[in-house]
């Protein structure tokens, strides 16, 4: 949804867009350097964004480098999404309060509806919020917590300039570029440093009249569409995507799985740095007194032995059972589940993982050798 | 009592119930009867809860009793771990904590007109008693009503009195079998399974439900398979790990369905190939 020709912004602008969303009451939440990562953080101006900055990733890789220039927005994705804003790690649900007897009352939570405005996402991360939408939002029931988050949340997108080693969204169309499902979008120009700057809502456009901007040229825009031709060229993953669902339901014994089973060590980084998980668990806890019980519910990982848990042990006790439960839920039964695939390719996973696993080169090896057609000529994979 | 027919949208908050009896089925299982503090909420066969000890926790428990009558809501539970043990030594009076109804039910209506044959291993009974109650209260929509209720020991047996009441009637046609027998058991001996082969009803034109051990499940459907019974009208309930009831936890996957929101009640040909993978 494009909804007025593109305008021009520059960085000066960009902080008084900032200043405006906070004087409006805005949390606003984006990029900034922190412990030699790009992480998000809350935004007081243009001034906390890694101006200079770019991230060097690869399998189980990521270092941060100094720029010839001074782009805001030179760097693809940190370990931190949009998601822990939308469903915080951890947050209660509510309080049962003990009669001093054998009874009690539930005291709710209040879910105030948050005002928070997320700067700087990339195309990735609208998808991923998109995925998450679909789970907390438009499954049996809204999710209490998540639409508080959610229903006023106001996104300044960026397109994505410089992809890193670990990105792949070209493959799973979800970037580098942008068409809609942000307030805002922005693409970083150059000589002159210059945002060009479409409004995707009535919310963008009222926003953008607030503020000091030029008309968009023809070159302009000529620019930005040859820096995302750039860009898609630049990505330094790529998965074949052609008949993904049915290749690994249809390889669920397939070597590779015990191959990789081999290396990971099931530290669960993969699943809290990418965007679209969603599982959680349940906690329980009383004050020292008993008067009170809480129920909390945080993040949890399909790659932790509890997750699994029933009366007779663990369904996937196996390391084999838990990276297969993880990569076919993301790029197969995702799309069973919720009509989309879990997978935005935005190479956190690939990153993160502290052995260097990478997502794309398992796929490329069950693919090189599918047990499918193995089996239909009945040679062994 | 009111009664009403949806479960509440604020789904992840407990509402408080209150037990009034609880009734010692076996040396590890108890059925615990529990009232609403206020209204009642409807349930279909099949359906579970999330149940709450104030402080310990929630696990998600089958509705055994009579959808007839939501206002005494029953669940049989086995003790295994924390909440669990917790439910098996409740005194009557205690608060616990109740959300649901959840699941997708047994499909009783398609067994209308048709033989109805259920299939129970140990606690198993326990998701299907509603099913046979609901049968039993209109039994003149079915023809044969089959009940097969298999156990490890006579002392594993639930619901006794029950399985008491139906032998003598003649609206249902049940057999019991256990897995090794006791000295003055003279019932048959034999797992539950082996039973399918032999018993009167008419494989082409039934509907079975099957609750048990997966392995139990799968030995059932493949008996009844053998006999002829169309394999979309054989039903399996399933259990997985389960934290919200709701879709949004991901621990209840089975591949590509959520428990919880497909399940708990599946035809066979939506699982029976899913539940053969080790460590799905
Ligand atoms: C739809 C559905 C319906 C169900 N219906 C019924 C029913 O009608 N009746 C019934 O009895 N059950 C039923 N269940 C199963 C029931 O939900 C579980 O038995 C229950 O959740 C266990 O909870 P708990 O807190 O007692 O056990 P937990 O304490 O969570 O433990 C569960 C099991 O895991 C083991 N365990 C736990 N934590 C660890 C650990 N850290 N390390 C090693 N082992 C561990 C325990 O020893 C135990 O065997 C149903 C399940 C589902 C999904
Ligand atoms: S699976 Fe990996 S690449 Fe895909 S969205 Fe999650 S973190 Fe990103
Ligand atoms: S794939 Fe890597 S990040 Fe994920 S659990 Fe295994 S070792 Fe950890």
């Amino acid at each position: 949804m494009e909804l007025d020709a593109p305008v021009l912004l520059s960085v000066d602008d960009l902080d008084t867009l900032i200043a405006t969303l906070r004087t409006d009451g805005y949390r606003v939440i984006g990029p900034t350097v922190r412990d030699g990562a790009i992480v998000h953080a809350e935004l007081t101006g243009v001034g906390d964004l890694p101006r200079g900055w770019t991230d060097e990733q690869g399998p189980g890789s990521y270092r941060l480098h100094r720029r010839d220039d001074d782009a805001l927005f030179g760097y693809a994705v940190g370990p931190s999404s949009p998601r822990r804003e939308l469903l915080p790690p951890r947050h209660r649900l509510w309080t049962a309060v003990s009669d001093g007897d054998v009874g009690f009352r539930v005291r709710e939570e209040e879910h105030v509806p948050a005002k928070l405005a997320l700067l700087g996402v990339r195309g990735c991360e609208l998808a991923a919020i998109a995925v998450q939408d679909r789970v907390f939002l438009h499954g049996l029931y809204e999710d209490q917590v998540y639409t508080a988050n959610r229903q006023d949340l106001l996104l300044v997108a960026v397109e994505c300039g410089t992809p890193s080693g670990s990105c792949f969204c070209a493959s799973m169309g979800t970037g580098p570029g942008i068409d809609g499902g942000a307030d805002l979008t922005l693409t970083e120009l150059f000589d002159p440093h210059r945002f060009l700057t479409r409004a995707g809502s009535t919310r963008g456009q009222e926003l953008l009249a607030q503020l000091d901007h030029t008309g968009a040229g023809a070159a302009d825009q000529d620019e930005r569409t040859h820096r995302m031709d750039a860009a898609a060229e630049q990505m330094g993953r790529h998965l074949d995507t052609t008949d993904l669902h049915d290749l690994l339901l249809g390889n669920l014994e397939h070597p590779r799985w015990d191959d990789v089973a081999e290396r990971c060590l099931a530290c669960t980084n993969c699943t809290l740095v990418c965007p679209t998980c969603f599982c959680t668990t349940m906690e329980d806890t009383t004050s020292l007194t008993g008067d009170e019980a809480y129920r909390d519910r945080r993040w949890d990982s399909c790659f932790a032995l509890g997750f699994s848990h029933t009366g007779p042990g663990s369904v996937r006790s196996s390391t084999r059972a838990r990276y297969r439960q993880w990569c076919t839920h993301k790029l197969a039964t995702w799309i069973d589940q919720f009509g989309t695939s879990g997978c935005v390719g935005c190479g956190r996973c690939i990153t993160w993982c502290p052995v260097g696993i990478d997502i794309t080169e398992e796929v490329a090896a069950i693919r090189a050798t599918d047990g499918r057609r193995a089996a239909r000529t009945g040679a062994s994979p | 009592m009111t009664i009403v027919d949806t479960p509440p949208q604020r789904t992840l908050t407990t509402r408080p119930y209150v037990v009034s009896t609880v009734r010692q089925q076996t040396h590890d299982i108890v059925t615990v009867d529990i009232r609403p503090e206020r209204e009642a909420i409807a349930f279909a066969p099949g359906q579970f809860d999330m149940i709450y000890v104030y402080g310990v926790g929630e696990a998600a428990l089958s509705i055994s009793s009579d959808p007839a009558a939501p206002q005494l809501l029953s669940h049989t539970i086995r003790a295994v771990g924390w909440v669990t043990r917790a439910l098996n030594h409740l005194q009557p009076g205690t608060t616990i904590g109740v959300r649901g109804p959840y699941g997708r039910p047994w499909p009783l209506a398609d067994a209308e007109g048709r033989d109805l044959v259920v299939i129970a291993g140990g606690i198993g009974l326990a998701p299907v008693r509603p099913a046979l109650l609901a049968a039993l209260a209109q039994r003149e929509r079915f023809r044969r009503v089959v009940l097969l209720v298999g156990a490890r020991s006579p002392r594993d047996l639930v619901f006794r009195d029950d399985l008491d009441v139906w032998a003598a009637d003649p609206a249902i046609d049940v057999h019991v079998t256990v897995d090794s027998a006791v000295r003055g058991w003279v019932g048959r001996v034999g797992v539950v399974t082996k039973l399918i082969p032999a018993v009167p009803f008419d494989p082409e034109d039934a509907v079975a439900l099957v609750c048990g051990p997966e392995v139990m499940m799968r030995f059932a459907a493949e008996g009844l398979i053998a006999r002829g019974m169309p394999t979309d009208r054989i039903h399996v309930t399933l259990e997985r790990n389960m934290r919200c009831g709701v879709g949004t936890c991901g621990h209840c996957q089975l591949g590509p369905t959520l428990l919880c929101r497909d399940g708990p009640v599946y035809a066979w040909p939506e699982v029976g190939e899913l539940m053969s993978v080790r460590e799905l």
